[in-house]
């Protein structure tokens, strides 16, 4: 084997799909929003909504086309990089990934159309479907990707052949391994907490600039509603999966709490530095017994530590152990900003206190941080395995050598950087100019060019209605 | 009740990848045009024809990945790393024109001339990309028992560089009828040009391509009549429609530009290129790695397939009722202010 293609193919995976999963974290929660939006407008004809949706679908377009691309990539990659992996898994995760093609992918690529460009061709009723269509569609494909993920996390349902292949025996445990309920919660919260803290973070830019922007104060008010009731329901969710993780993959756990010990009241680590040589932490500030408390829920369980595992068992201990803290610390302050939000909506308004919408705008990119965090915990936690007890990642690589792999990788970093910055640019720039631009000019408005995401909406949010019967 | 599954699961890849080469065919032609629009005007027009449709025309190519991957991963584990350079060069050159769709309207003067570079020069390597694929796919792959065991550029030879130019001319060439059929006034009078002249080109590659291919591997040229002790017309008669088909195809495409019809056009190129798929598929059938694994050999387990095909049953009509009843809500011609009035 060789270990520098080996070690290439993983920095390429780990670097399309981190990429890959910024635009459906933000996708899957805005398709949701746009939704919601045009149904309250079709519900209460309140214009505030129609402009919101205009505004926000442009975003949408704009990400949704990025992750459209990045994923493609995915459905090539596991081939062309992990051939190995790709031949032992697909009779158990084969027909979970055809799945999403045929349940998630073709309906959001085609609603998309409708959605974008059918403003004009059809009626409202069918508009709003193609947008609930698009919605349903992220979801879909959340439900089978993480189904497929948590197989690997924790594989159940399946039989070694007698040739060395694998066969599925129980379809139902296969889709619906331990681990899948609670990741693929945590993953649709953590989709629509991203998301909040964009829409809050573009809301509260607008106010503390025009604190009277009705639409702008209707989205940071959903945005507050989201954070209010989604960061701690997010709270209690990751720690029904974090329990699965006790139960499930305890090296995991071990590594994200930087456990070396198998004992009762392990202390908690607040901060660490583990170290894989000494099978140590070089120091560490800790919370006495409490380590047991939060991962077992008794000061008392006895939980493992990573020396239970042979060394070549192990995962990567400090990344797993600083991304958990990076993505748990973020969370808190989410949770945080929800309760600040909910006490200014209750007692006042929440544009009127800057300080409050300033650090609205600095939580802006933290879902993405958190997200990414997350996946690195799932990701590099369950190494060294990719199907864990099953196969190890090492031996899922192609026979692909490294001139090759390098080569694509650095293809896959340029064109990434353009369109990244690119694309964040055109993102940025439209938040900034925010939801009323355009209506705010008077006629004759400059026609759109054909072909953008909004060339068939009226020009003028507000007129659309007259022209309903 | 006993079904053939490997055999049902090789032709619903075949038609797959058929839908994907004839739908993401035309919007990467269109993008192969871009260069020689007269006008900004209408290369936006000729944007807005794709627009609402390409993301779903790509779609078509996951399928055929992710079900290449699902029902004969065998097949899939050893063809995606001998075609490595190409199916990289591929996806790169489709992440930056299928992000000029957006980015294109949103950039200001010199953001908009570099994705509207972008989406043409994509669209022109994407589909470069997927010749050399194609070629190096019927070329045959080195196997070392089940796993690829050639080297990185076996792919690279002249017929596959002949392949490459075929393919972008037949992309072309759907693109240009397309826009034939969709554009009105000069656009339209420029497609119509496009369309001869990529007619003419994909004629004479097509044939090109097809004698090359019988000296690829001796089981084609047999396959086709071409014996070491002479030709055997009874081998060849079978596969006779298949290079009429492609004639009617060309006579349909001629007639209909030469009487200035508008959609006849297309649908004449499109039966040229049923005829070359199914003409380059009669060479290998029924391998799937060419020419050393079956789709038998390849297949999935039984269960998974079982299991697939009955998603496929309920999805595929339904997938395909709702596709076309999106081309069916964006009929008609694309006019320079159809979006916005």
């Amino acid at each position: 084997m060789d270990v520098e293609a080996l070690m290439l193919s993983r920095l390429q995976f780990a670097f399309t799909i981190a990429f890959h999963i910024i635009f459906p974290s933000f996708t899957i929660g805005l398709a949701s929003f746009l939704a919601v939006l045009e149904g309250l407008w079709l519900a209460t004809r309140n214009e505030v909504f129609k402009t919101l949706y205009v505004f926000w679908v442009k975003i949408f377009a704009i990400s949704f086309g990025m992750g459209v691309v990045t994923g493609v990539v995915m459905s090539y990659q596991l081939g062309a990089n992990w051939s190995a992996f790709s031949a032992l898994a697909a009779p158990v995760i084969g027909p979970l990934l055809a799945f999403e093609v045929l349940t998630a992918f073709f309906l959001e690529a085609s609603f998309l159309g409708i959605m974008l460009f059918g403003w004009k061709k059809v009626g409202p009723g069918l508009h709003f479907t193609a947008t609930l269509m698009v919605a349903v569609g992220t979801l879909i494909s959340a439900f089978w990707i993480i189904s497929a993920n948590s197989w690997m996390q924790y594989p159940t349902g399946f039989a070694h052949t007698p040739e060395g292949g694998l066969i599925a025996t129980d379809w139902m445990a296969v889709i619906f391994s331990p681990s899948f309920p609670a990741r693929l919660a945590h993953m649709c919260l953590a989709a629509y907490l991203t998301t909040a803290l964009v829409i809050g973070a573009a809301s509260a830019w607008r106010l503390l600039r025009r604190p009277e922007e009705p639409e702008s104060q209707m989205s940071l008010r959903m945005a507050v509603g989201m954070f209010a009731i989604v960061a701690p329901l997010q709270l209690v969710v990751g720690d029904i999966s974090g329990k699965d993780v006790l139960r499930l993959q305890p090296a995991k756990l071990a590594a994200i709490e930087a456990f070396w010990e198998t004992k009762a009241e392990q202390a908690f680590h607040i901060a660490a530095w583990p170290d894989r040589a000494t099978e140590s932490n070089r120091w560490e500030i800790s919370i006495p017994r409490a380590g047991s408390l939060v991962t077992a829920g008794s000061a008392d369980a006895e939980v493992k530590g990573l020396k239970a595992f042979a060394p070549e068992d192990r995962p990567p201990v400090a990344i797993v152990f600083w991304s958990f803290r990076v993505m748990v610390g973020l969370g808190v302050l989410m949770i945080a900003l929800g309760v600040w939000g909910a006490w200014l909506c209750w007692r006042d308004a929440p544009e009127r206190s800057r300080a409050f919408l300033r650090a609205c705008l600095t939580m802006g990119p933290a879902g993405f941080v958190a997200v990414i965090c997350g996946w690195i915990v799932a990701e590099v936690g369950r190494q060294p395995w990719v199907i864990t007890g099953v196969m190890r990642t090492a031996d899922g690589v192609s026979p692909v050598g490294a001139g090759q792999v390098s080569a694509s990788l650095l293809g896959f970093l340029v064109v990434y950087a353009i369109i990244f910055s690119v694309g964040l640019l055109y993102i940025l720039r439209l938040i900034a100019e925010g939801p009323l631009a355009g209506a705010d000019e008077p006629t004759p408005p400059v026609p759109r060019a054909p072909g953008s995401a909004l060339a068939a909406v009226p020009d003028d949010p507000g007129r659309a209605r007259g022209d309903r019967p | 009740m006993n079904l053939d599954l490997p055999l049902i699961w090789a032709g619903i890849i075949a038609i797959a990848v058929l839908l994907y080469v004839l739908l993401d065919g035309f919007d990467l032609g269109v993008g192969i045009l871009f260069p020689f629009a007269r006008t900004p005007a209408d290369r936006d027009v000729m944007m807005d024809s794709i627009a609402p449709v390409w993301d779903g025309n790509e779609t078509w190519l996951v399928l055929g990945g992710g079900g290449l991957f699902a029902a004969f991963p065998l097949a899939y584990a050893a063809i995606m790393p001998a075609l490595y350079v190409p199916v990289i060069l591929m996806l790169l050159a489709l992440i930056l024109r299928g992000v000029a769709f957006e980015f294109r309207l949103r950039g200001r003067r010199r953001g908009k001339a570099f994705w509207t570079g972008a989406f043409a020069g994509g669209s022109l390597v994407a589909a470069i990309a997927q010749g050399f694929v194609l070629g190096g796919f019927i070329q045959g792959v080195t196997l070392d028992g089940v796993a690829f065991g050639g080297q990185p550029f076996d792919w690279l030879t002249p017929y596959t560089l002949l392949v490459a130019a075929g393919l972008v001319a037949g992309y072309a060439l759907l693109g240009a009828t397309w826009l034939v059929w969709k554009t009105e006034t000069e656009l339209h009078g420029d497609a119509r040009r496009w369309a001869w002249i990529a007619g003419a080109a994909t004629a004479g590659l097509l044939a090109a391509v097809s004698l090359a291919t019988l000296f690829v591997h001796p089981q084609i040229a047999e396959r086709w009549g071409w014996r070491a002790d002479g030709f055997d017309f009874a081998a060849f008669l079978p596969h006779l429609p298949i290079p009429l088909l492609g004639l009617a195809g060309l006579v349909v495409l001629a007639i209909g530009l030469a009487r200035r019809s508008h959609g006849w056009p297309h649908l004449g190129a499109t039966l040229v290129f049923l005829s070359g798929y199914i003409g380059l598929a009669a060479g290998f059938f029924p391998d799937i790695v060419p020419y050393d694994m079956t789709f038998r050999q390849a297949a999935n387990q039984d269960n998974a397939l079982a299991l697939m095909l009955v998603g496929v049953a309920i999805l595929l009509p339904v997938i395909l009722g709702y596709t076309a009843w999106v081309y069916w809500v964006f009929r008609g011609k694309v006019s320079a202010d159809a979006g916005y009035h």
